[in-house]
């Protein structure tokens, strides 16, 4: 299981600013080890953000986001004390969800 | 006879170059992974192929869509880019790399309540240009910023 990610969901003027920090190695496919042979791809392939259990953003990602993601996005209509969850999905098949509370 | 040879010499080249660029780790049949979304998108390698993969054959030129990033990014392996439409209904948000060996970094479908505006880190391998597409009404709209890069972030 990988690493927790770091959610911050800040509420202001009814828009809530929800910035995510993922631990991932996000390997290009494009670099290659001592040996010369090719680092296969590894990388989050998914990410789907929901608000209070309903999906506001689907993300779809290939090898060329940074290693240890960063995403925000912007909510209408969400408030101090609504629930933000995101959860990621790599093409290893590696996931994680993660849950965190707007302020 | 001439013409039929001068095919068989194309297809040749053809081949090499294909082979040549395997073989240098342009182009990685290993890389190709299994994906929920339209894997075809993300492999790729031209401009055309991207968007036709995606949809969309021939967006169009909008102002409308904001493209935040550095003019020079100094470090290839992260450079942060956002993304903002003020199209309306705008339904998804693609960012293509034109000079990455595949040029897609991310799409992200705007559900319900999310506004079009989003960010992330990319990582570029050289000085290129920096595509987002919008979807918006059904429609695709695109527009560009160029971003130097002084040291690569593909590869080693």
């Amino acid at each position: 299981m990988a690493d927790p990610m770091k959610i911050r969901a800040t509420a202001k003027d009814g828009v809530v600013d929800v910035r995510v920090l993922m631990a991932h190695e996000m390997e290009s496919g494009q670099r290659k080890d001592a040996a010369g042979k090719l680092i296969p791809a590894w990388h989050i392939s998914e990410v789907t953000a929901a608000l209070n259990g309903t999906p506001v953003l689907k993300a779809y990602w290939g090898p060329a986001i940074s290693k240890n993601p960063y995403l925000s996005f912007k909510v209408k209509g969400a408030k101090a004390g609504d629930k933000i969850s995101v959860s990621w999905v790599d093409n290893k098949g590696d996931k994680r969800t993660d849950e965190a509370t707007v302020s | 006879m001439n013409r039929s040879r001068r095919q068989t010499l194309q297809a040749a080249g053809g081949v090499g170059l294909y082979g040549a660029l395997v073989a240098i780790g342009l182009l990685n049949p290993a890389t190709v992974s299994a994906q929920a979304f339209d894997a075809a998108a993300f492999n790729a390698k031209t401009l055309a192929d991207t968007l036709k993969a995606l949809g969309a054959a021939s967006p169009t030129e909008s102002k409308d869509i904001v493209i935040t990033a550095p003019d020079i990014a100094e470090n290839g392996a992260v450079v942060p880019v956002s993304v903002k439409s003020n199209l309306a209904k705008t339904t998804q948000i693609s960012l293509l790399v034109d000079k990455n060996p595949n040029l897609l970094a991310g799409t992200y479908d705007i559900l319900a309540a999310a506004e079009p505006d989003v960010s992330m880190r990319i990582k570029m391998g050289q000085s290129s240009d920096v595509m987002a597409l919008v979807k918006a009404d059904g429609k695709y709209y695109m527009t560009k910023k160029e971003v130097k890069v002084t040291l690569g972030g593909c590869g080693g």
